[in-house]
Protein backbone atom coordinates (compact mmCIF):
# COMPACT_ATOMS: atom_id res chain seq x y z
CA UNK A 1 0.00 0.00 0.00
CA UNK A 2 1.34 3.78 -0.45
CA UNK A 3 2.16 5.49 3.02
CA UNK A 4 -1.47 6.43 3.92
CA UNK A 5 -0.39 10.08 5.78
CA UNK A 6 -3.97 11.64 7.21
CA UNK A 7 -4.49 14.52 9.21
CA UNK A 8 -8.10 14.14 11.28
CA UNK A 9 -9.05 18.03 12.16
CA UNK A 10 -11.78 19.66 13.76
CA UNK A 11 -12.99 21.12 17.48
CA UNK A 12 -11.73 20.26 20.85
CA UNK A 13 -14.55 17.81 21.76
CA UNK A 14 -15.93 16.36 18.83
CA UNK A 15 -13.73 13.36 19.50
CA UNK A 16 -11.30 13.89 16.47
CA UNK A 17 -8.12 12.83 18.31
CA UNK A 18 -10.60 9.42 19.73
CA UNK A 19 -11.41 8.37 16.21
CA UNK A 20 -7.73 9.22 15.13
CA UNK A 21 -6.10 6.65 17.89
CA UNK A 22 -8.85 3.98 16.91
CA UNK A 23 -8.24 4.38 13.11
CA UNK A 24 -4.53 4.53 14.25
CA UNK A 25 -4.95 0.99 17.26
CA UNK A 26 -7.03 -0.88 14.22
CA UNK A 27 -4.41 -0.61 11.90
CA UNK A 28 -1.20 -1.48 14.22
CA UNK A 29 -3.23 -4.19 16.38
CA UNK A 30 -5.63 -5.88 13.51
CA UNK A 31 -3.96 -5.43 10.67
CA UNK A 32 -0.45 -5.91 11.63
CA UNK A 33 0.19 -2.39 9.80
CA UNK A 34 2.80 -0.06 10.98
CA UNK A 35 0.78 3.17 12.64
CA UNK A 36 1.55 6.31 14.38
CA UNK A 37 -0.80 8.90 15.80
CA UNK A 38 0.34 12.08 17.12
CA UNK A 39 -1.42 15.24 18.01
CA UNK A 40 -0.69 18.92 18.19
CA UNK A 41 -1.39 19.99 21.49
CA UNK A 42 -1.83 23.04 23.54
CA UNK A 43 -2.71 24.39 26.48
CA UNK A 44 -6.48 24.45 26.14
CA UNK A 45 -8.75 21.33 26.64
CA UNK A 46 -11.80 22.64 24.61
CA UNK A 47 -12.53 24.57 21.63
CA UNK A 48 -10.01 25.88 19.36
CA UNK A 49 -8.27 23.87 16.01
CA UNK A 50 -7.50 20.21 16.98
CA UNK A 51 -5.25 18.40 14.47
CA UNK A 52 -4.29 14.87 14.91
CA UNK A 53 -1.77 13.18 12.70
CA UNK A 54 -2.12 9.33 11.55
CA UNK A 55 0.03 7.58 9.25
CA UNK A 56 -0.60 3.58 8.25
CA UNK A 57 2.07 2.02 6.43
CA UNK A 58 3.41 -1.86 5.41
CA UNK A 59 6.94 -0.69 6.28
CA UNK A 60 8.33 1.32 10.00
CA UNK A 61 7.60 4.70 9.82
CA UNK A 62 10.12 7.27 11.60
CA UNK A 63 9.35 10.60 11.22
CA UNK A 64 6.18 10.90 12.74
CA UNK A 65 4.74 13.76 11.79
CA UNK A 66 2.23 14.45 8.52
CA UNK A 67 3.72 17.28 6.77
CA UNK A 68 1.65 16.81 3.76
CA UNK A 69 -1.76 14.51 4.18
CA UNK A 70 -2.95 12.45 1.60
CA UNK A 71 -6.29 12.54 3.66
CA UNK A 72 -7.61 15.40 5.49
CA UNK A 73 -10.77 15.28 7.19
CA UNK A 74 -12.39 18.44 8.63
CA UNK A 75 -15.17 18.62 10.70
CA UNK A 76 -14.97 22.73 11.21
CA UNK A 77 -15.01 25.75 8.86
CA UNK A 78 -11.74 26.64 11.31
CA UNK A 79 -9.95 23.49 10.66
CA UNK A 80 -10.81 23.70 7.16
CA UNK A 81 -9.84 26.53 6.32
CA UNK A 82 -6.57 25.93 8.46
CA UNK A 83 -5.67 22.89 6.81
CA UNK A 84 -6.89 22.31 3.32
CA UNK A 85 -3.87 24.28 1.69
CA UNK A 86 -1.49 21.57 3.47
CA UNK A 87 -3.29 18.93 1.45
CA UNK A 88 -1.37 16.56 -1.46
CA UNK A 89 -2.53 17.55 -4.76
CA UNK A 90 -4.72 14.57 -5.98
CA UNK A 91 -5.50 13.86 -2.44
CA UNK A 92 -8.98 13.16 -0.27
CA UNK A 93 -10.70 15.73 1.63
CA UNK A 94 -13.55 14.71 3.68
CA UNK A 95 -15.87 17.60 5.44
CA UNK A 96 -19.50 17.51 7.45
CA UNK A 97 -21.87 19.32 5.68
CA UNK A 98 -23.11 21.26 8.72
CA UNK A 99 -19.44 22.39 9.85
CA UNK A 100 -18.06 23.25 6.54
CA UNK A 101 -18.50 25.02 3.17
CA UNK A 102 -16.20 24.52 0.85
CA UNK A 103 -14.86 28.08 -0.42
CA UNK A 104 -12.31 27.78 -2.26
CA UNK A 105 -11.46 24.01 -3.85
CA UNK A 106 -7.99 22.73 -3.59
CA UNK A 107 -6.36 19.67 -6.16
CA UNK A 108 -8.36 16.82 -4.20
CA UNK A 109 -11.70 14.88 -4.26
CA UNK A 110 -13.94 16.64 -2.18
CA UNK A 111 -16.40 14.63 -0.26
CA UNK A 112 -18.59 16.40 1.61
CA UNK A 113 -21.46 14.39 3.56
CA UNK A 114 -24.23 14.90 5.79
CA UNK A 115 -22.67 12.98 9.05
CA UNK A 116 -23.74 15.23 11.72
CA UNK A 117 -26.88 15.73 10.77
CA UNK A 118 -27.71 12.04 10.19
CA UNK A 119 -26.29 10.82 13.63
CA UNK A 120 -28.89 12.94 14.84
CA UNK A 121 -31.88 12.12 13.21
CA UNK A 122 -30.84 8.06 13.01
CA UNK A 123 -29.56 8.07 17.11
CA UNK A 124 -29.93 11.64 17.98
CA UNK A 125 -26.89 11.15 20.39
CA UNK A 126 -23.82 13.58 19.25
CA UNK A 127 -21.27 11.39 20.95
CA UNK A 128 -20.80 9.06 18.24
CA UNK A 129 -20.10 11.81 15.34
CA UNK A 130 -16.54 11.34 15.39
CA UNK A 131 -17.22 7.17 15.01
CA UNK A 132 -19.78 7.91 12.14
CA UNK A 133 -16.89 10.19 10.08
CA UNK A 134 -14.34 7.21 11.23
CA UNK A 135 -16.85 4.68 9.27
CA UNK A 136 -17.20 7.19 6.08
CA UNK A 137 -13.30 7.81 5.83
CA UNK A 138 -12.57 4.04 5.93
CA UNK A 139 -14.78 3.02 3.42
CA UNK A 140 -14.15 6.01 0.91
CA UNK A 141 -10.46 5.04 1.08
CA UNK A 142 -10.52 1.20 1.91
CA UNK A 143 -7.93 2.34 4.86
CA UNK A 144 -8.54 -0.38 7.26
CA UNK A 145 -11.65 -3.15 7.38
CA UNK A 146 -14.79 -2.24 9.57
CA UNK A 147 -14.20 -5.30 11.53
CA UNK A 148 -10.69 -3.91 12.75
CA UNK A 149 -12.40 -0.69 14.00
CA UNK A 150 -15.29 -2.69 15.70
CA UNK A 151 -12.30 -4.85 17.41
CA UNK A 152 -11.08 -1.45 19.10
CA UNK A 153 -14.16 -0.53 19.93
CA UNK A 154 -15.22 -3.82 21.76
CA UNK A 155 -11.60 -3.12 23.94
CA UNK A 156 -12.33 0.66 24.78
CA UNK A 157 -15.98 1.15 25.11
CA UNK A 158 -18.35 0.22 27.48
CA UNK A 159 -20.91 -2.56 26.70
CA UNK A 160 -23.83 -0.18 26.94
CA UNK A 161 -22.78 1.88 24.46
CA UNK A 162 -21.46 -0.72 22.06
CA UNK A 163 -24.68 -0.88 19.63
CA UNK A 164 -25.00 2.69 19.75
CA UNK A 165 -21.33 2.89 18.35
CA UNK A 166 -21.44 -0.12 15.92
CA UNK A 167 -24.79 1.48 14.17
CA UNK A 168 -23.06 5.00 14.35
CA UNK A 169 -20.10 3.18 11.87
CA UNK A 170 -22.71 1.60 9.84
CA UNK A 171 -24.15 4.93 9.09
CA UNK A 172 -20.73 6.76 7.88
CA UNK A 173 -19.83 3.29 6.02
CA UNK A 174 -23.37 3.37 3.96
CA UNK A 175 -22.86 7.28 3.37
CA UNK A 176 -19.38 6.89 2.14
CA UNK A 177 -19.95 3.74 -0.29
CA UNK A 178 -22.19 6.11 -2.26
CA UNK A 179 -18.73 7.64 -2.74
CA UNK A 180 -15.50 6.70 -5.10
CA UNK A 181 -11.82 7.72 -4.88
CA UNK B 1 -7.37 -15.24 17.32
CA UNK B 2 -3.72 -15.14 18.92
CA UNK B 3 -3.17 -13.69 21.94
CA UNK B 4 -3.20 -9.69 21.57
CA UNK B 5 -3.08 -8.49 24.99
CA UNK B 6 0.83 -8.16 24.97
CA UNK B 7 0.45 -5.44 22.27
CA UNK B 8 -0.54 -2.20 23.10
CA UNK B 9 -0.75 0.85 21.13
CA UNK B 10 0.19 3.49 23.94
CA UNK B 11 1.82 6.86 23.94
CA UNK B 12 6.01 7.04 24.76
CA UNK B 13 4.46 8.21 28.87
CA UNK B 14 2.88 4.67 29.01
CA UNK B 15 5.60 2.48 27.13
CA UNK B 16 7.88 3.99 30.29
CA UNK B 17 5.13 3.20 32.81
CA UNK B 18 5.15 -0.50 31.26
CA UNK B 19 8.84 -0.58 31.79
CA UNK B 20 8.67 0.21 35.10
CA UNK B 21 6.16 -1.84 35.85
CA UNK B 22 8.30 -4.47 34.32
CA UNK B 23 11.12 -3.61 36.06
CA UNK B 24 9.45 -3.93 38.95
CA UNK B 25 8.98 -0.23 40.51
CA UNK B 26 7.18 -0.21 43.90
CA UNK B 27 6.88 3.43 44.59
CA UNK B 28 6.41 6.48 42.53
CA UNK B 29 6.14 9.93 43.64
CA UNK B 30 5.95 13.16 41.65
CA UNK B 31 4.11 16.21 41.00
CA UNK B 32 2.35 16.73 37.28
CA UNK B 33 3.76 18.64 34.59
CA UNK B 34 3.56 18.70 31.15
CA UNK B 35 4.76 16.57 28.91
CA UNK B 36 5.56 13.83 31.81
CA UNK B 37 2.15 14.21 33.50
CA UNK B 38 1.08 10.38 31.53
CA UNK B 39 3.53 8.51 33.49
CA UNK B 40 1.97 9.79 36.54
CA UNK B 41 -1.53 8.80 35.74
CA UNK B 42 -0.31 6.01 34.25
CA UNK B 43 1.45 4.74 37.53
CA UNK B 44 -1.42 6.09 39.89
CA UNK B 45 -4.02 3.61 38.36
CA UNK B 46 -0.94 0.96 37.45
CA UNK B 47 0.98 0.97 40.89
CA UNK B 48 -2.01 -0.53 43.66
CA UNK B 49 -2.69 -2.99 41.50
CA UNK B 50 0.82 -4.58 42.03
CA UNK B 51 0.44 -3.48 45.63
CA UNK B 52 3.12 -0.32 45.15
CA UNK B 53 2.54 2.87 46.11
CA UNK B 54 1.71 6.09 44.28
CA UNK B 55 1.52 9.40 46.02
CA UNK B 56 1.55 12.85 44.87
CA UNK B 57 3.71 15.47 46.43
CA UNK B 58 3.40 19.02 47.23
CA UNK B 59 6.43 19.69 44.24
CA UNK B 60 8.97 18.34 42.37
CA UNK B 61 11.72 18.75 45.48
CA UNK B 62 9.60 16.98 47.94
CA UNK B 63 9.17 14.17 44.82
CA UNK B 64 12.37 13.75 45.20
CA UNK B 65 12.61 13.70 48.42
CA UNK B 66 9.77 10.86 48.56
CA UNK B 67 11.72 8.23 46.32
CA UNK B 68 14.62 8.67 47.65
CA UNK B 69 13.78 7.41 51.49
CA UNK B 70 11.29 4.81 49.71
CA UNK B 71 14.36 3.83 48.07
CA UNK B 72 16.41 3.34 51.30
CA UNK B 73 13.81 1.56 52.28
CA UNK B 74 14.32 -0.63 49.87
CA UNK B 75 12.19 -0.37 47.46
CA UNK B 76 12.42 0.63 43.15
CA UNK B 77 11.56 4.22 42.35
CA UNK B 78 11.13 6.26 40.14
CA UNK B 79 9.60 10.07 39.54
CA UNK B 80 8.83 11.76 36.50
CA UNK B 81 9.09 15.52 35.54
CA UNK B 82 9.82 18.14 32.67
CA UNK B 83 11.77 20.96 32.64
CA UNK B 84 11.31 23.08 35.28
CA UNK B 85 10.73 20.32 37.60
CA UNK B 86 14.08 18.75 36.84
CA UNK B 87 15.31 21.71 37.57
CA UNK B 88 14.08 21.68 41.68
CA UNK B 89 15.04 18.23 41.87
CA UNK B 90 18.70 18.93 41.07
CA UNK B 91 20.04 19.64 44.82
CA UNK B 92 18.34 16.54 46.02
CA UNK B 93 19.52 14.50 43.00
CA UNK B 94 23.01 15.19 44.28
CA UNK B 95 22.02 13.67 47.69
CA UNK B 96 21.27 10.45 46.08
CA UNK B 97 24.55 10.86 44.26
CA UNK B 98 26.37 11.52 46.97
CA UNK B 99 24.56 8.91 49.45
CA UNK B 100 24.80 6.08 46.74
CA UNK B 101 20.59 5.11 46.23
CA UNK B 102 19.34 3.96 43.63
CA UNK B 103 16.50 6.01 41.54
CA UNK B 104 15.33 6.62 38.23
CA UNK B 105 13.95 10.11 37.37
CA UNK B 106 12.07 10.74 33.77
CA UNK B 107 12.77 14.21 32.22
CA UNK B 108 10.18 14.20 28.94
CA UNK B 109 11.97 17.63 28.15
CA UNK B 110 10.13 20.52 26.42
CA UNK B 111 11.38 23.61 25.89
CA UNK B 112 13.46 26.42 28.01
CA UNK B 113 14.82 28.24 29.65
CA UNK B 114 12.09 28.56 32.62
CA UNK B 115 8.39 27.02 32.03
CA UNK B 116 9.60 27.87 28.34
CA UNK B 117 7.26 26.14 26.02
CA UNK B 118 5.35 23.12 27.83
CA UNK B 119 3.72 21.33 25.13
CA UNK B 120 6.32 21.18 22.48
CA UNK B 121 9.43 19.42 21.85
CA UNK B 122 13.21 20.27 22.74
CA UNK B 123 16.56 18.45 23.73
CA UNK B 124 17.64 21.02 25.66
CA UNK B 125 17.94 19.31 29.05
CA UNK B 126 20.93 17.63 27.97
CA UNK B 127 24.02 19.16 29.90
CA UNK B 128 21.30 19.54 32.77
CA UNK B 129 21.39 15.73 33.50
CA UNK B 130 24.76 15.85 33.23
CA UNK B 131 25.99 18.74 35.19
CA UNK B 132 22.31 19.72 37.03
CA UNK B 133 23.85 19.42 40.30
CA UNK B 134 26.67 20.89 41.82
CA UNK B 135 30.03 19.35 42.34
CA UNK B 136 32.25 16.46 40.71
CA UNK B 137 30.13 13.48 40.08
CA UNK B 138 28.77 11.17 37.63
CA UNK B 139 25.65 10.56 36.20
CA UNK B 140 24.21 8.19 33.90
CA UNK B 141 21.22 9.79 31.62
CA UNK B 142 20.05 7.37 28.57
CA UNK B 143 17.39 7.90 25.86
CA UNK B 144 15.09 6.24 23.17
CA UNK B 145 13.77 7.12 20.14
CA UNK B 146 10.66 4.59 19.87
CA UNK B 147 7.94 3.28 22.33
CA UNK B 148 9.43 -0.74 22.26
CA UNK B 149 12.95 1.14 23.25
CA UNK B 150 11.52 3.45 25.90
CA UNK B 151 9.79 0.30 27.69
CA UNK B 152 13.43 -1.66 27.32
CA UNK B 153 15.48 1.90 28.32
CA UNK B 154 13.12 2.38 31.40
CA UNK B 155 14.38 -1.30 32.48
CA UNK B 156 17.91 -0.79 31.78
CA UNK B 157 17.51 2.58 34.05
CA UNK B 158 16.05 0.77 36.98
CA UNK B 159 18.84 -2.05 36.53
CA UNK B 160 21.62 0.63 36.22
CA UNK B 161 20.66 2.18 38.85
CA UNK B 162 20.68 -1.02 41.74
CA UNK B 163 23.83 -2.31 39.65
CA UNK B 164 26.18 1.04 40.37
CA UNK B 165 23.86 2.59 43.49
CA UNK B 166 23.35 5.59 41.60
CA UNK B 167 20.28 8.15 40.26
CA UNK B 168 19.96 6.57 36.88
CA UNK B 169 18.17 9.57 34.14
CA UNK B 170 15.64 8.80 31.93
CA UNK B 171 16.23 11.24 28.99
CA UNK B 172 12.43 11.72 26.85
CA UNK B 173 11.42 14.23 24.88
CA UNK B 174 7.62 15.69 24.20
CA UNK B 175 7.30 13.74 20.58
CA UNK B 176 8.32 10.25 22.10
CA UNK B 177 6.29 10.86 25.35
CA UNK B 178 3.14 11.98 23.52
CA UNK B 179 2.81 10.26 19.97
CA UNK B 180 1.35 6.84 19.87
CA UNK B 181 2.58 3.54 18.32
CA UNK B 182 2.89 -0.21 19.07
CA UNK B 183 4.61 -1.88 21.60
CA UNK B 184 5.20 -5.50 22.42
CA UNK B 185 5.67 -6.58 26.23
CA UNK B 186 7.47 -9.47 26.55
CA UNK B 187 6.63 -12.55 28.94
CA UNK B 188 8.51 -12.32 32.35
CA UNK B 189 11.78 -13.33 32.83
CA UNK B 190 12.54 -12.54 29.11
CA UNK B 191 14.66 -8.91 29.60
CA UNK B 192 16.51 -9.25 32.70
CA UNK B 193 16.08 -7.76 35.56
CA UNK B 194 18.33 -6.60 38.31
CA UNK B 195 16.95 -7.14 41.97
CA UNK B 196 18.11 -5.07 44.55
CA UNK B 197 21.74 -6.18 46.31
CA UNK B 198 21.07 -6.95 49.88
CA UNK B 199 23.76 -7.23 52.62
CA UNK B 200 24.23 -10.78 54.17
CA UNK B 201 25.16 -9.31 57.41
CA UNK B 202 23.06 -10.79 60.32
CA UNK B 203 20.95 -8.61 62.49
CA UNK B 204 22.90 -7.44 65.57
CA UNK B 205 26.27 -7.47 63.29
CA UNK B 206 28.34 -4.47 62.62
CA UNK B 207 26.77 -3.50 59.15
CA UNK B 208 28.99 -1.00 56.47
CA UNK B 209 26.76 0.66 54.61
CA UNK B 210 29.38 2.18 52.41
CA UNK B 211 32.04 -0.43 52.42
CA UNK B 212 32.62 -1.81 48.97
CA UNK B 213 32.72 -5.36 48.41
CA UNK B 214 35.56 -6.58 46.13
CA UNK B 215 33.77 -6.26 43.08
CA UNK B 216 32.71 -2.85 44.20
CA UNK B 217 29.32 -2.70 45.19
CA UNK B 218 28.19 -1.92 47.92
CA UNK B 219 25.13 -4.03 49.09
CA UNK B 220 22.36 -2.27 51.11
CA UNK B 221 20.17 -2.64 54.38
CA UNK B 222 16.43 -1.92 54.10
CA UNK B 223 16.76 1.83 56.03
CA UNK B 224 14.73 0.83 60.10
CA UNK B 225 15.27 -2.96 59.46
CA UNK B 226 17.57 -5.15 61.21
CA UNK B 227 20.67 -2.27 61.28
CA UNK B 228 20.83 1.25 61.93
CA UNK B 229 23.53 3.40 60.03
CA UNK B 230 23.82 6.42 59.19
CA UNK B 231 22.98 8.47 55.99
CA UNK B 232 24.04 11.95 54.82
CA UNK B 233 24.90 14.59 52.02
CA UNK B 234 28.18 15.43 53.67
CA UNK B 235 31.31 13.25 52.33
CA UNK B 236 31.15 10.11 54.84
CA UNK B 237 33.16 7.13 55.84
CA UNK B 238 32.44 3.72 55.78
CA UNK B 239 29.81 3.55 58.34
CA UNK B 240 28.33 6.85 56.77
CA UNK B 241 28.97 9.38 59.27
CA UNK B 242 30.26 12.33 58.20
CA UNK B 243 33.68 12.52 57.79
CA UNK B 244 36.38 15.68 56.50
CA UNK B 245 39.55 13.57 56.46
CA UNK B 246 41.64 14.63 53.27
CA UNK B 247 41.95 10.77 52.29
CA UNK B 248 38.11 9.93 53.03
CA UNK B 249 37.28 12.62 50.90
CA UNK B 250 39.18 12.14 48.29
CA UNK B 251 38.34 8.50 47.72
CA UNK B 252 34.89 8.64 48.30
CA UNK B 253 34.81 11.44 45.33
CA UNK B 254 37.17 9.37 43.00
CA UNK B 255 34.90 6.12 44.10
CA UNK B 256 31.30 8.26 43.02
CA UNK B 257 32.79 8.97 39.44
CA UNK B 258 34.71 6.05 39.14
CA UNK B 259 31.92 3.29 39.66
CA UNK B 260 30.15 4.93 36.32
CA UNK B 261 32.85 6.32 34.40
CA UNK B 262 35.37 3.27 34.91
CA UNK B 263 32.10 1.11 33.25
CA UNK B 264 31.39 3.48 30.23
CA UNK B 265 31.58 0.49 27.80
CA UNK B 266 29.00 -1.41 29.86
CA UNK B 267 26.46 1.41 30.15
CA UNK B 268 26.80 1.96 27.10
CA UNK B 269 23.97 1.89 24.79
CA UNK B 270 23.55 2.65 20.74
CA UNK B 271 22.10 1.68 18.02
CA UNK B 272 24.03 1.67 14.37
CA UNK B 273 22.21 1.70 11.21
CA UNK B 274 23.49 1.35 7.67
CA UNK B 275 27.24 2.44 9.19
CA UNK B 276 29.89 -0.23 7.54
CA UNK B 277 30.37 1.92 4.18
CA UNK B 278 29.01 5.16 5.57
CA UNK B 279 30.74 8.80 4.33
CA UNK B 280 28.17 10.68 6.33
CA UNK B 281 27.22 9.78 9.29
CA UNK B 282 24.17 11.17 11.39
CA UNK B 283 24.18 10.83 15.29
CA UNK B 284 21.22 11.37 16.90
CA UNK B 285 19.37 10.48 19.42
CA UNK B 286 15.51 10.66 21.19
CA UNK B 287 13.07 12.07 18.57
CA UNK B 288 15.98 13.66 16.43
CA UNK B 289 16.97 10.29 15.58
CA UNK B 290 13.85 9.44 13.86
CA UNK B 291 14.60 12.29 11.48
CA UNK B 292 18.07 10.60 11.08
CA UNK B 293 16.86 7.56 10.09
CA UNK B 294 14.48 8.61 7.51
CA UNK B 295 16.67 10.87 5.82
CA UNK B 296 19.64 8.57 6.02
CA UNK B 297 16.71 5.55 4.26
CA UNK B 298 15.98 7.84 1.96
CA UNK B 299 19.04 9.05 0.88
CA UNK B 300 20.33 5.31 0.88
CA UNK B 301 17.99 4.10 -1.58
CA UNK B 302 18.93 7.70 -3.87
CA UNK B 303 22.63 6.21 -3.39
CA UNK B 304 24.62 8.18 -0.98
CA UNK B 305 26.53 6.00 1.35
CA UNK B 306 24.87 7.55 4.20
CA UNK B 307 24.42 5.86 7.95
CA UNK B 308 23.42 6.74 11.75
CA UNK B 309 24.50 6.24 15.19
CA UNK B 310 21.59 6.67 17.40
CA UNK B 311 22.98 7.11 20.55
CA UNK B 312 21.07 5.72 24.10
CA UNK B 313 23.64 6.44 26.61
CA UNK B 314 23.96 9.87 26.68
CA UNK B 315 25.98 10.22 29.74
CA UNK B 316 28.97 8.80 30.65
CA UNK B 317 29.22 9.89 27.13
CA UNK B 318 30.90 6.92 24.92
CA UNK B 319 33.60 8.64 23.48
CA UNK B 320 35.67 5.49 22.50
CA UNK B 321 32.60 3.83 21.00
CA UNK B 322 31.66 7.31 18.91
CA UNK B 323 35.56 7.83 17.74
CA UNK B 324 35.83 4.86 16.47
CA UNK B 325 32.21 4.15 14.82
CA UNK B 326 33.35 8.35 12.91
CA UNK B 327 36.99 6.99 11.78
CA UNK B 328 35.86 6.58 8.40
CA UNK B 329 33.87 9.59 8.02
CA UNK B 330 34.09 12.60 5.41
CA UNK B 331 31.54 14.10 7.56
CA UNK B 332 29.60 14.06 10.73
CA UNK B 333 26.24 15.47 11.51
CA UNK B 334 25.08 15.59 14.86
CA UNK B 335 21.61 15.79 14.71
CA UNK B 336 19.62 17.51 17.74
CA UNK B 337 17.44 19.86 19.33
CA UNK B 338 19.06 22.37 21.24
CA UNK B 339 21.99 24.77 20.30
CA UNK B 340 24.40 22.17 20.64
CA UNK B 341 25.15 19.98 23.54
CA UNK B 342 25.60 16.67 22.28
CA UNK B 343 27.86 18.04 19.10
CA UNK B 344 30.48 19.49 21.81
CA UNK B 345 30.84 15.84 23.13
CA UNK B 346 31.58 14.50 19.64
CA UNK B 347 33.72 17.33 18.41
CA UNK B 348 35.88 16.34 21.54
CA UNK B 349 35.56 12.27 20.65
CA UNK B 350 36.55 12.35 17.31
CA UNK B 351 39.63 12.59 15.48
CA UNK B 352 38.82 15.77 13.25
CA UNK B 353 36.33 17.71 14.97
CA UNK B 354 36.60 19.71 11.67
CA UNK B 355 34.36 17.34 9.74
CA UNK B 356 31.66 17.77 12.51
CA UNK B 357 28.57 19.76 12.11
CA UNK B 358 25.11 20.43 14.21
CA UNK B 359 21.73 20.26 12.04
CA UNK B 360 19.61 21.27 14.76
CA UNK B 361 15.98 22.51 15.79
CA UNK B 362 15.14 24.89 18.64
CA UNK B 363 11.80 26.48 17.67
CA UNK B 364 9.64 23.69 19.05
CA UNK B 365 9.18 21.42 16.35
CA UNK B 366 10.19 18.16 15.98
CA UNK B 367 13.56 18.85 12.95
CA UNK B 368 12.04 17.59 9.84
CA UNK B 369 14.29 14.84 7.66
CA UNK B 370 14.33 18.26 4.95
CA UNK B 371 16.11 20.49 7.94
CA UNK B 372 18.67 17.36 8.31
CA UNK B 373 19.06 17.37 4.20
CA UNK B 374 19.66 21.00 3.55
CA UNK B 375 22.68 21.02 5.43
CA UNK B 376 24.09 17.45 3.90
CA UNK B 377 23.81 19.21 0.06
CA UNK B 378 25.80 21.75 1.80
CA UNK B 379 28.67 19.49 2.50
CA UNK B 380 28.02 17.77 -0.42
CA UNK B 381 29.07 21.05 -2.22
CA UNK B 382 25.44 21.05 -3.94
CA UNK B 383 24.01 23.73 -2.30
CA UNK B 384 20.40 23.98 -0.21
Amino acid sequence: MERSRIVFSGSGGQGVITASIILAKAAAIFEDKHAIQSQSYGAAARGGATRSDIIIDDSEICFPKVIQPNVLVSLTQESYNKFAPIIRPGGLLLVDSKYVTIEKKVDAKHITLPMYETVMKEIGKPIVFNICVLGALISISGLIRPESIMKVLETTIPEDFMEMNEKALDLGIKMGKKEHY
Amino acid sequence: MKNKNNIRFIQGNEACVEGAIYAGIDFFAGYPITPSTEIAEHLASRLPQKGGKFIQMEDEIASMGAIIGASLTGNKVMTATSGPGFSLKQEALGYACMAEIPCVIANVQRGGPSTGNPTHVSQGDVNQARWGTHGDHAIIALTASNHQDVFEMTITAFNMAETYRTPVILLLDEVIGHMREKVTIPETGKIPVVERLRTSVKKGVDYHPYLPREDGRLPMSDFGEEHRYNVTGLFHDMWGFPNNNPKVVGELLRHLVDKIENNVNDISRFKEYWLDDAEFILVSYGSSARSAIHLARNRRSRGVKIGVLELQTLWPFPSELVKEKCAGAKAVIVVEMNLGQIVTQVKNAVDNPHNVFLSNRIDGELITPTDIKSLLRVIQGKGV
